[in-house]
Protein backbone atom coordinates (compact mmCIF):
# COMPACT_ATOMS: atom_id res chain seq x y z
CA UNK A 1 0.00 0.00 0.00
CA UNK A 2 2.60 2.13 0.80
CA UNK A 3 4.57 1.41 -2.49
CA UNK A 4 1.84 2.38 -4.27
CA UNK A 5 1.02 5.90 -2.36
CA UNK A 6 4.59 6.36 -3.03
CA UNK A 7 4.46 5.49 -6.70
CA UNK A 8 1.65 7.46 -7.01
CA UNK A 9 3.09 10.19 -5.18
CA UNK A 10 5.90 10.24 -7.74
CA UNK A 11 3.35 10.15 -10.73
CA UNK A 12 1.13 13.12 -9.74
CA UNK A 13 4.43 15.15 -8.66
CA UNK A 14 5.43 14.74 -12.23
CA UNK A 15 2.25 15.43 -13.78
CA UNK A 16 2.16 18.63 -11.65
CA UNK A 17 5.51 19.60 -12.93
CA UNK A 18 4.88 19.24 -16.85
CA UNK A 19 1.59 21.15 -16.30
CA UNK A 20 3.69 23.84 -14.42
CA UNK A 21 6.10 24.15 -17.21
CA UNK A 22 3.45 24.03 -19.75
CA UNK A 23 1.98 27.07 -17.94
CA UNK A 24 5.58 28.99 -17.77
CA UNK A 25 6.06 28.34 -21.05
CA UNK A 26 2.18 29.07 -22.31
CA UNK A 27 2.70 32.56 -20.33
CA UNK A 28 5.58 33.18 -21.93
CA UNK A 29 4.69 32.62 -25.26
CA UNK A 30 0.98 34.91 -24.07
CA UNK A 31 3.75 37.84 -23.70
CA UNK A 32 4.52 37.61 -27.39
CA UNK A 33 1.61 39.85 -27.66
CA UNK A 34 1.26 42.03 -25.05
CA UNK A 35 3.51 44.72 -25.33
CA UNK A 36 5.68 46.85 -23.51
CA UNK A 37 8.46 44.64 -25.17
CA UNK A 38 11.99 45.12 -24.74
CA UNK A 39 14.01 44.95 -27.47
CA UNK A 40 17.50 45.92 -25.70
CA UNK A 41 17.08 42.45 -23.79
CA UNK A 42 16.22 40.82 -27.31
CA UNK A 43 19.06 41.80 -29.36
CA UNK A 44 21.31 41.38 -26.39
CA UNK A 45 20.10 37.34 -25.92
CA UNK A 46 20.49 37.31 -29.34
CA UNK A 47 24.49 38.26 -28.99
CA UNK A 48 24.68 36.07 -26.57
CA UNK A 49 23.04 33.01 -27.34
CA UNK A 50 23.28 33.26 -30.88
CA UNK A 51 26.97 34.61 -31.94
CA UNK A 52 29.27 33.98 -28.67
CA UNK A 53 28.03 30.36 -29.21
CA UNK A 54 29.26 29.90 -32.85
CA UNK A 55 33.08 28.50 -31.41
CA UNK A 56 31.53 25.91 -29.68
CA UNK A 57 29.35 24.74 -32.50
CA UNK A 58 31.71 24.66 -34.52
CA UNK A 59 34.09 22.97 -32.49
CA UNK A 60 31.41 20.49 -32.24
CA UNK A 61 30.15 19.72 -35.17
CA UNK A 62 33.22 19.85 -37.25
CA UNK A 63 34.92 16.83 -35.24
CA UNK A 64 31.89 14.56 -35.48
CA UNK A 65 31.37 15.34 -38.97
CA UNK A 66 35.37 13.88 -39.36
CA UNK A 67 34.55 11.06 -37.30
CA UNK A 68 31.58 10.03 -38.75
CA UNK A 69 33.27 9.75 -41.96
CA UNK A 70 35.95 7.29 -40.99
CA UNK A 71 33.27 5.67 -39.29
CA UNK A 72 31.19 4.87 -42.21
CA UNK A 73 34.15 4.08 -44.31
CA UNK A 74 35.69 1.80 -41.30
CA UNK A 75 32.00 0.04 -41.58
CA UNK A 76 32.20 -2.07 -44.47
CA UNK A 77 31.20 1.27 -47.11
CA UNK A 78 34.77 0.75 -48.74
CA UNK A 79 33.07 -0.59 -51.87
CA UNK A 80 31.53 2.77 -53.36
CA UNK A 81 32.61 4.64 -50.67
CA UNK A 82 33.14 7.89 -52.51
CA UNK A 83 29.55 7.79 -53.15
CA UNK A 84 28.10 6.23 -49.95
CA UNK A 85 30.84 8.43 -47.12
CA UNK A 86 29.21 11.93 -48.21
CA UNK A 87 25.49 11.07 -48.29
CA UNK A 88 25.20 9.12 -44.96
CA UNK A 89 27.90 12.06 -43.24
CA UNK A 90 25.25 14.64 -44.85
CA UNK A 91 22.10 13.16 -44.24
CA UNK A 92 23.58 12.62 -40.35
CA UNK A 93 24.51 15.35 -39.82
CA UNK A 94 21.49 17.75 -41.13
CA UNK A 95 18.76 15.38 -39.88
CA UNK A 96 20.16 14.09 -36.46
CA UNK A 97 23.75 14.71 -35.22
CA UNK A 98 23.52 18.67 -36.21
CA UNK A 99 20.36 19.52 -34.38
CA UNK A 100 21.55 17.05 -31.61
CA UNK A 101 24.51 18.08 -31.27
CA UNK A 102 24.15 21.97 -31.54
CA UNK A 103 20.63 21.64 -28.96
CA UNK A 104 22.93 20.04 -26.21
CA UNK A 105 25.63 22.15 -26.60
CA UNK A 106 23.25 25.24 -26.13
CA UNK A 107 21.64 23.55 -23.45
CA UNK A 108 25.26 23.11 -21.82
CA UNK A 109 26.25 26.65 -22.48
CA UNK A 110 23.22 28.86 -22.62
CA UNK A 111 20.70 27.04 -20.68
CA UNK A 112 23.14 26.66 -17.59
CA UNK A 113 23.88 30.73 -17.73
CA UNK A 114 20.34 32.02 -18.08
CA UNK A 115 19.73 29.64 -15.09
CA UNK A 116 22.68 30.87 -12.88
CA UNK A 117 21.86 34.54 -13.85
CA UNK A 118 17.78 34.09 -13.30
CA UNK A 119 18.31 31.93 -9.86
CA UNK A 120 21.12 34.44 -8.92
CA UNK A 121 18.53 37.66 -9.62
CA UNK A 122 16.35 35.60 -7.35
CA UNK A 123 18.34 34.91 -4.36
CA UNK A 124 19.51 38.40 -4.00
CA UNK A 125 15.96 39.79 -4.73
CA UNK A 126 16.63 41.87 -8.24
CA UNK A 127 13.22 39.83 -9.50
CA UNK A 128 11.57 41.70 -6.78
CA UNK A 129 12.91 44.43 -7.78
CA UNK A 130 11.97 44.38 -11.40
CA UNK A 131 8.43 43.78 -10.19
CA UNK A 132 8.10 46.88 -7.61
CA UNK A 133 9.80 49.01 -10.79
CA UNK A 134 7.11 48.04 -12.47
CA UNK A 135 8.57 45.62 -15.01
CA UNK A 136 7.36 42.24 -15.51
CA UNK A 137 10.32 39.54 -15.15
CA UNK A 138 8.28 37.33 -17.34
CA UNK A 139 8.85 39.91 -20.36
CA UNK A 140 11.93 41.64 -19.23
CA UNK A 141 13.97 38.22 -18.31
CA UNK A 142 12.42 35.20 -19.95
CA UNK A 143 10.55 36.18 -23.14
CA UNK A 144 13.78 37.66 -24.73
CA UNK A 145 15.90 34.90 -24.12
CA UNK A 146 13.36 32.37 -25.06
CA UNK A 147 12.59 34.64 -28.32
CA UNK A 148 16.10 35.12 -28.78
CA UNK A 149 16.73 31.26 -28.80
CA UNK A 150 13.99 30.05 -30.93
CA UNK A 151 15.41 32.53 -33.77
CA UNK A 152 18.99 32.54 -33.71
CA UNK A 153 19.15 28.62 -32.67
CA UNK A 154 18.15 27.14 -36.51
CA UNK A 155 20.99 29.87 -37.67
CA UNK A 156 23.19 27.91 -35.17
CA UNK A 157 22.24 24.71 -36.59
CA UNK A 158 22.66 25.35 -40.34
CA UNK A 159 26.42 26.72 -39.31
CA UNK A 160 26.72 23.55 -36.93
CA UNK A 161 25.26 21.50 -40.11
CA UNK A 162 28.07 23.28 -42.99
CA UNK A 163 30.88 22.95 -40.61
CA UNK A 164 29.86 19.13 -39.66
CA UNK A 165 30.14 18.58 -44.07
CA UNK A 166 32.58 20.25 -43.78
CA UNK A 167 34.41 17.86 -40.90
CA UNK A 168 33.45 15.04 -43.36
CA UNK A 169 34.88 16.25 -46.51
CA UNK A 170 38.40 17.35 -44.78
CA UNK A 171 38.88 13.57 -43.59
CA UNK A 172 37.23 12.32 -46.89
CA UNK A 173 39.24 14.52 -49.26
CA UNK A 174 42.49 14.68 -46.98
CA UNK A 175 42.99 11.33 -45.06
CA UNK A 176 40.35 8.86 -47.88
CA UNK A 177 41.71 10.23 -50.76
CA UNK A 178 38.51 11.21 -52.77
CA UNK A 179 37.84 13.24 -55.13
CA UNK A 180 37.03 17.04 -53.61
CA UNK A 181 34.44 17.61 -56.35
CA UNK A 182 32.95 14.97 -56.16
CA UNK A 183 32.12 14.69 -52.46
CA UNK A 184 30.53 17.80 -53.10
CA UNK A 185 28.32 16.66 -55.92
CA UNK A 186 27.92 13.82 -53.33
CA UNK A 187 26.54 15.68 -50.93
CA UNK A 188 24.57 18.43 -52.56
CA UNK A 189 22.80 15.84 -54.84
CA UNK A 190 21.37 14.05 -51.76
CA UNK A 191 20.07 16.25 -49.33
CA UNK A 192 16.94 17.47 -49.91
CA UNK A 193 15.09 20.55 -48.96
CA UNK A 194 12.74 19.11 -46.47
CA UNK A 195 15.76 17.87 -44.39
CA UNK A 196 17.57 20.93 -44.29
CA UNK A 197 13.50 22.56 -42.80
CA UNK A 198 13.27 19.82 -40.81
CA UNK A 199 16.78 20.40 -39.31
CA UNK A 200 16.22 24.24 -38.83
CA UNK A 201 12.70 23.59 -37.53
CA UNK A 202 14.18 21.21 -34.92
CA UNK A 203 16.71 23.99 -34.28
CA UNK A 204 13.82 26.29 -33.08
CA UNK A 205 12.45 23.41 -31.08
CA UNK A 206 15.50 22.78 -29.36
CA UNK A 207 16.46 26.81 -28.70
CA UNK A 208 12.60 27.21 -27.09
CA UNK A 209 13.21 24.23 -24.95
CA UNK A 210 16.86 25.06 -23.82
CA UNK A 211 16.11 28.92 -22.83
CA UNK A 212 12.78 27.85 -21.47
CA UNK A 213 14.19 25.59 -19.47
CA UNK A 214 16.88 27.96 -17.82
CA UNK A 215 14.27 30.35 -17.34
CA UNK A 216 11.61 27.88 -15.26
CA UNK A 217 14.46 26.56 -13.13
CA UNK A 218 16.09 30.02 -12.14
CA UNK A 219 12.86 31.86 -11.53
CA UNK A 220 11.88 28.82 -9.35
CA UNK A 221 15.10 29.02 -8.14
CA UNK A 222 15.48 28.29 -4.01
CA UNK A 223 17.26 30.12 -1.73
CA UNK A 224 21.00 30.53 -1.17
CA UNK A 225 23.98 29.72 -3.30
CA UNK A 226 22.77 25.80 -3.32
CA UNK A 227 19.55 27.25 -4.82
CA UNK A 228 21.19 28.92 -7.35
CA UNK A 229 23.38 25.55 -8.10
CA UNK A 230 20.27 23.51 -8.17
CA UNK A 231 18.55 24.98 -10.31
CA UNK A 232 21.16 25.50 -12.74
CA UNK A 233 22.00 21.60 -12.59
CA UNK A 234 17.89 20.93 -13.04
CA UNK A 235 17.48 23.51 -15.85
CA UNK A 236 20.59 21.33 -18.11
CA UNK A 237 19.32 18.09 -16.87
CA UNK A 238 16.18 19.26 -17.69
CA UNK A 239 16.51 21.18 -21.16
CA UNK A 240 19.21 17.70 -22.80
CA UNK A 241 16.25 15.69 -21.65
CA UNK A 242 13.40 17.30 -23.41
CA UNK A 243 15.92 17.97 -26.17
CA UNK A 244 16.53 14.05 -27.19
CA UNK A 245 12.86 12.97 -26.30
CA UNK A 246 12.14 16.00 -28.94
CA UNK A 247 14.37 15.41 -31.16
CA UNK A 248 12.41 11.59 -31.31
CA UNK A 249 9.50 12.88 -31.77
CA UNK A 250 9.81 15.34 -34.27
CA UNK A 251 11.52 12.25 -36.23
CA UNK A 252 9.25 10.19 -36.07
CA UNK A 253 6.88 13.13 -36.62
CA UNK A 254 8.93 13.86 -40.13
CA UNK A 255 10.57 10.87 -41.24
CA UNK A 256 8.63 8.01 -40.38
CA UNK A 257 6.40 7.67 -42.85
CA UNK B 1 -3.30 55.34 3.58
CA UNK B 2 -2.08 51.62 4.35
CA UNK B 3 -3.82 49.39 6.25
CA UNK B 4 -3.01 45.34 7.15
CA UNK B 5 -5.65 43.49 8.78
CA UNK B 6 -4.84 40.22 10.65
CA UNK B 7 -2.34 39.38 8.18
CA UNK B 8 -0.57 35.75 8.70
CA UNK B 9 2.13 34.21 6.94
CA UNK B 10 4.04 30.81 7.38
CA UNK B 11 6.85 29.56 5.43
CA UNK B 12 5.98 25.84 5.41
CA UNK B 13 5.76 24.79 9.16
CA UNK B 14 7.18 27.88 10.35
CA UNK B 15 4.60 30.86 11.69
CA UNK B 16 6.70 34.17 10.87
CA UNK B 17 3.15 36.69 10.94
CA UNK B 18 0.46 35.83 13.44
CA UNK B 19 -1.98 38.45 12.76
CA UNK B 20 -0.70 42.13 11.97
CA UNK B 21 -2.80 44.89 12.04
CA UNK B 22 -1.18 48.03 11.31
CA UNK B 23 -2.47 51.55 9.67
CA UNK B 24 -0.12 54.07 8.16
CA UNK B 25 -1.56 57.24 7.55
CA UNK B 26 -0.87 58.88 4.09
CA UNK B 27 1.95 61.32 4.24
CA UNK B 28 3.14 59.93 7.35
CA UNK B 29 6.51 58.41 8.27
CA UNK B 30 5.81 55.08 10.22
CA UNK B 31 8.81 53.37 11.42
CA UNK B 32 8.98 49.45 12.26
CA UNK B 33 11.39 48.12 15.18
CA UNK B 34 11.79 44.78 16.39
CA UNK B 35 14.01 41.62 16.44
CA UNK B 36 15.91 40.37 13.94
CA UNK B 37 14.02 37.52 11.84
CA UNK B 38 10.55 38.32 13.41
CA UNK B 39 8.76 39.39 10.20
CA UNK B 40 9.56 42.97 9.26
CA UNK B 41 10.97 42.51 5.69
CA UNK B 42 8.45 40.00 5.23
CA UNK B 43 5.86 42.39 5.82
CA UNK B 44 6.67 45.10 3.58
CA UNK B 45 6.48 42.57 0.69
CA UNK B 46 3.15 41.15 1.52
CA UNK B 47 1.88 45.03 1.08
CA UNK B 48 3.81 44.65 -2.24
CA UNK B 49 2.48 41.54 -3.02
CA UNK B 50 5.77 40.16 -3.66
CA UNK B 51 4.79 37.83 -0.79
CA UNK B 52 1.29 36.61 -0.58
CA UNK B 53 -0.10 36.56 2.98
CA UNK B 54 -2.04 33.61 3.90
CA UNK B 55 -4.98 35.19 5.25
CA UNK B 56 -5.97 38.71 6.16
CA UNK B 57 -6.39 41.86 4.16
CA UNK B 58 -4.34 44.38 2.73
CA UNK B 59 -5.22 47.38 1.32
CA UNK B 60 -3.87 50.92 -0.07
CA UNK B 61 -6.05 53.66 0.01
CA UNK B 62 -8.80 50.77 0.30
CA UNK B 63 -7.80 49.11 -2.95
CA UNK B 64 -7.31 45.16 -1.64
CA UNK B 65 -3.73 44.60 -3.10
CA UNK B 66 -4.13 40.85 -3.15
CA UNK B 67 -6.83 41.30 -5.90
CA UNK B 68 -4.12 42.26 -7.63
CA UNK B 69 -3.37 39.66 -10.46
CA UNK B 70 0.48 39.71 -11.29
CA UNK B 71 1.40 41.07 -14.19
CA UNK B 72 -1.91 42.81 -14.72
CA UNK B 73 -1.74 46.87 -15.54
CA UNK B 74 -3.56 47.42 -12.51
CA UNK B 75 -0.45 45.57 -10.41
CA UNK B 76 1.98 48.16 -12.54
CA UNK B 77 0.05 51.04 -11.93
CA UNK B 78 -0.48 49.93 -8.20
CA UNK B 79 3.31 49.48 -8.31
CA UNK B 80 4.47 52.48 -10.28
CA UNK B 81 3.03 54.66 -6.93
CA UNK B 82 5.61 52.55 -4.98
CA UNK B 83 9.49 53.36 -4.19
CA UNK B 84 11.69 50.13 -2.62
CA UNK B 85 15.18 50.11 -0.66
CA UNK B 86 15.45 46.50 -0.56
CA UNK B 87 17.33 44.74 2.70
CA UNK B 88 20.82 43.58 0.20
CA UNK B 89 20.10 46.67 -2.32
CA UNK B 90 19.19 44.36 -4.91
CA UNK B 91 20.79 46.07 -7.78
CA UNK B 92 20.81 45.21 -11.23
CA UNK B 93 24.17 43.34 -11.83
CA UNK B 94 24.17 43.96 -15.36
CA UNK B 95 23.35 47.22 -15.45
CA UNK B 96 26.09 50.59 -14.26
CA UNK B 97 24.53 52.37 -11.41
CA UNK B 98 23.02 55.00 -13.52
CA UNK B 99 21.24 52.57 -15.41
CA UNK B 100 19.88 51.00 -11.91
CA UNK B 101 18.89 54.56 -10.65
CA UNK B 102 17.15 55.34 -13.77
CA UNK B 103 15.80 51.88 -14.51
CA UNK B 104 11.90 53.33 -14.45
CA UNK B 105 12.59 56.42 -16.27
CA UNK B 106 14.26 54.56 -19.24
CA UNK B 107 11.25 52.30 -19.90
CA UNK B 108 7.69 52.27 -19.42
CA UNK B 109 5.08 54.98 -18.45
CA UNK B 110 7.28 57.19 -16.90
CA UNK B 111 9.88 56.93 -20.22
CA UNK B 112 12.33 60.07 -20.44
CA UNK B 113 15.28 61.02 -22.74
CA UNK B 114 18.52 59.12 -22.21
CA UNK B 115 20.05 62.57 -21.05
CA UNK B 116 17.36 63.59 -19.28
CA UNK B 117 17.45 60.06 -17.17
CA UNK B 118 21.34 60.18 -16.40
CA UNK B 119 20.56 63.95 -14.99
CA UNK B 120 18.14 62.90 -12.53
CA UNK B 121 20.06 59.78 -11.88
CA UNK B 122 23.05 61.69 -10.93
CA UNK B 123 21.01 63.95 -8.64
CA UNK B 124 19.27 61.37 -6.96
CA UNK B 125 22.77 59.79 -6.64
CA UNK B 126 23.82 63.36 -5.33
CA UNK B 127 21.72 63.45 -2.39
CA UNK B 128 22.28 59.78 -1.23
CA UNK B 129 26.09 61.53 -1.06
CA UNK B 130 27.55 60.12 -3.73
CA UNK B 131 29.74 61.82 -6.62
CA UNK B 132 28.96 61.56 -10.18
CA UNK B 133 31.64 59.31 -10.66
CA UNK B 134 29.89 56.52 -9.48
CA UNK B 135 27.20 56.60 -12.22
CA UNK B 136 29.03 54.24 -14.77
CA UNK B 137 30.62 51.98 -12.32
CA UNK B 138 28.84 48.72 -11.55
CA UNK B 139 27.32 47.62 -8.71
CA UNK B 140 29.95 45.05 -7.95
CA UNK B 141 32.35 48.01 -7.66
CA UNK B 142 30.66 49.53 -5.05
CA UNK B 143 31.20 49.27 -1.05
CA UNK B 144 28.38 47.98 0.69
CA UNK B 145 27.59 50.79 1.87
CA UNK B 146 27.75 52.11 -1.65
CA UNK B 147 25.56 50.15 -2.75
CA UNK B 148 22.75 50.32 -0.18
CA UNK B 149 22.58 54.35 -1.10
CA UNK B 150 22.61 53.60 -4.44
CA UNK B 151 19.47 51.48 -4.22
CA UNK B 152 18.11 54.10 -2.17
CA UNK B 153 18.78 56.96 -5.02
CA UNK B 154 16.66 53.97 -7.11
CA UNK B 155 13.73 53.91 -4.80
CA UNK B 156 13.35 57.65 -4.44
CA UNK B 157 13.86 58.45 -8.49
CA UNK B 158 10.30 58.39 -10.04
CA UNK B 159 9.41 60.78 -6.79
CA UNK B 160 6.76 57.60 -5.67
CA UNK B 161 4.22 58.73 -3.42
CA UNK B 162 4.42 55.75 -0.97
CA UNK B 163 8.47 54.56 -0.33
CA UNK B 164 9.71 51.84 1.40
CA UNK B 165 12.84 51.31 2.96
CA UNK B 166 14.40 47.76 4.32
CA UNK B 167 16.99 49.38 6.88
CA UNK B 168 18.55 51.97 5.00
CA UNK B 169 21.08 52.81 7.35
CA UNK B 170 22.64 50.05 8.23
CA UNK B 171 26.39 49.76 7.28
CA UNK B 172 27.08 53.48 7.02
CA UNK B 173 28.77 55.01 8.98
CA UNK B 174 27.28 57.83 11.66
CA UNK B 175 27.75 60.76 9.66
CA UNK B 176 26.27 58.78 6.19
CA UNK B 177 23.44 57.86 8.27
CA UNK B 178 22.16 60.69 9.54
CA UNK B 179 22.95 62.40 6.01
CA UNK B 180 20.05 58.95 4.58
CA UNK B 181 18.04 60.26 7.89
CA UNK B 182 17.55 63.96 7.01
CA UNK B 183 16.51 62.65 3.34
CA UNK B 184 13.85 60.54 4.51
CA UNK B 185 12.66 62.82 6.58
CA UNK B 186 13.04 65.69 3.78
CA UNK B 187 11.68 63.11 1.47
CA UNK B 188 7.75 62.98 3.94
CA UNK B 189 7.77 66.39 4.93
CA UNK B 190 8.27 67.86 1.23
CA UNK B 191 7.49 65.97 -1.14
CA UNK B 192 4.76 64.35 1.31
CA UNK B 193 5.27 60.69 0.67
CA UNK B 194 4.31 57.86 2.74
CA UNK B 195 6.82 56.25 4.22
CA UNK B 196 7.28 53.07 6.13
CA UNK B 197 10.85 52.31 7.41
CA UNK B 198 12.44 49.01 8.80
CA UNK B 199 15.71 50.03 11.00
CA UNK B 200 17.22 48.61 14.14
CA UNK B 201 18.96 52.10 14.85
CA UNK B 202 17.51 54.06 17.78
CA UNK B 203 19.00 57.45 16.21
CA UNK B 204 16.82 56.78 13.13
CA UNK B 205 14.54 55.92 14.53
CA UNK B 206 13.73 59.41 16.14
CA UNK B 207 15.07 61.24 13.18
CA UNK B 208 12.77 59.54 10.67
CA UNK B 209 9.96 58.05 12.74
CA UNK B 210 5.99 60.42 13.19
CA UNK B 211 4.55 56.77 14.38
CA UNK B 212 6.40 53.63 15.90
CA UNK B 213 5.28 50.00 15.03
CA UNK B 214 7.14 47.40 17.51
CA UNK B 215 6.98 43.64 16.07
CA UNK B 216 7.00 40.55 17.76
CA UNK B 217 6.25 37.19 18.27
CA UNK B 218 4.45 37.69 14.69
CA UNK B 219 2.73 40.38 16.02
CA UNK B 220 2.49 44.45 16.53
CA UNK B 221 3.18 44.93 20.10
CA UNK B 222 3.04 48.42 20.30
CA UNK B 223 1.98 51.23 18.08
CA UNK B 224 2.45 54.75 18.53
CA UNK B 225 3.21 58.48 18.09
CA UNK B 226 7.32 57.83 18.38
CA UNK B 227 6.92 60.65 21.10
CA UNK B 228 5.13 58.09 23.52
CA UNK B 229 7.62 55.59 22.92
CA UNK B 230 9.71 55.92 25.42
CA UNK B 231 6.78 55.97 27.83
CA UNK B 232 4.86 52.62 25.96
CA UNK B 233 4.75 51.18 29.48
CA UNK B 234 5.27 47.94 27.31
CA UNK B 235 8.07 46.38 28.73
CA UNK B 236 9.27 44.87 25.08
CA UNK B 237 9.50 48.01 23.50
CA UNK B 238 11.41 49.80 26.86
CA UNK B 239 13.63 46.64 26.48
CA UNK B 240 14.02 47.10 22.60
CA UNK B 241 14.62 50.58 22.86
CA UNK B 242 17.41 50.59 26.13
CA UNK B 243 19.05 47.79 24.33
CA UNK B 244 19.47 45.44 27.24
CA UNK B 245 19.95 42.05 27.32
CA UNK B 246 17.73 41.56 30.54
CA UNK B 247 13.91 41.41 29.76
CA UNK B 248 10.98 39.43 28.29
CA UNK B 249 12.38 39.51 24.52
CA UNK B 250 14.63 36.28 24.19
CA UNK B 251 17.81 36.54 23.40
CA UNK B 252 18.36 33.00 21.65
CA UNK B 253 15.50 32.80 18.81
N1 LIG C 1 11.07 33.34 1.05
C1 LIG C 1 11.17 32.80 2.27
N2 LIG C 1 11.13 31.46 2.43
C2 LIG C 1 11.22 30.90 3.65
N3 LIG C 1 11.36 31.58 4.78
C3 LIG C 1 11.42 32.92 4.71
C4 LIG C 1 11.33 33.60 3.46
N4 LIG C 1 11.43 34.92 3.69
C5 LIG C 1 11.56 35.07 5.02
N5 LIG C 1 11.56 33.87 5.63
C6 LIG C 1 11.65 33.64 7.09
O1 LIG C 1 10.79 34.54 7.72
C7 LIG C 1 11.38 35.06 8.90
C8 LIG C 1 11.31 36.55 8.91
O2 LIG C 1 12.14 37.06 7.88
P1 LIG C 1 12.36 38.60 7.66
O3 LIG C 1 13.34 38.73 6.53
O4 LIG C 1 11.06 39.28 7.49
O5 LIG C 1 13.02 39.07 9.01
P2 LIG C 1 13.35 40.55 9.46
O6 LIG C 1 12.41 40.90 10.56
O7 LIG C 1 13.37 41.44 8.30
O8 LIG C 1 14.80 40.36 10.08
P3 LIG C 1 16.11 41.28 9.90
O9 LIG C 1 15.97 42.40 10.83
O10 LIG C 1 17.21 40.36 10.30
O11 LIG C 1 16.14 41.69 8.48
C9 LIG C 1 12.79 34.52 8.95
O12 LIG C 1 12.83 33.53 9.94
C10 LIG C 1 13.03 33.91 7.61
O13 LIG C 1 13.76 32.73 7.75
MG1 LIG D 1 14.74 42.24 7.11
Amino acid sequence: MSLLAAIGRVVLGFLAAIGRVALFAFETVSHLFRPPYYPREVAHALLQIGYFSLPVVGLTTIFTGGALALQIYAGGARFSAEAVVPQIVAIGMVRELGPVLVGLMIAARVTSSIAAEIATMKVTEQIDALVTLSTNPMKYLTLPRVLAATLVMPVLVAVGNIIGIMGGYLVGVNRLGFNAGTYLRNTIDFLEPSDIATSLAKGAVFGFLAALMGCYFGMRSGRGAQGVGRATKSAVVAASVLILAANFLLTELFFAA
Amino acid sequence: MIELRDVHKSFGPKQVLRGVDLTIERGKSMVIIGGSGTGKSVTLKCVLGLIEADTGLVTVDGQDVTRLRQGSSERDAFLARFGMLFQGGALFDSLSVWQNVAFRLLRGSLKKPKEEAREIAIEKLRRVGLTPDVADLFPAELSGGMQKRVGLARAIAAEPEIIFFDEPTTGLDPIMSGVINELIREIVVEMGATAMTITHDMTSVRAIADDVAMLHGGKIRWTGPVAEMDASGDPYVAQFISGSAEGPIETVR
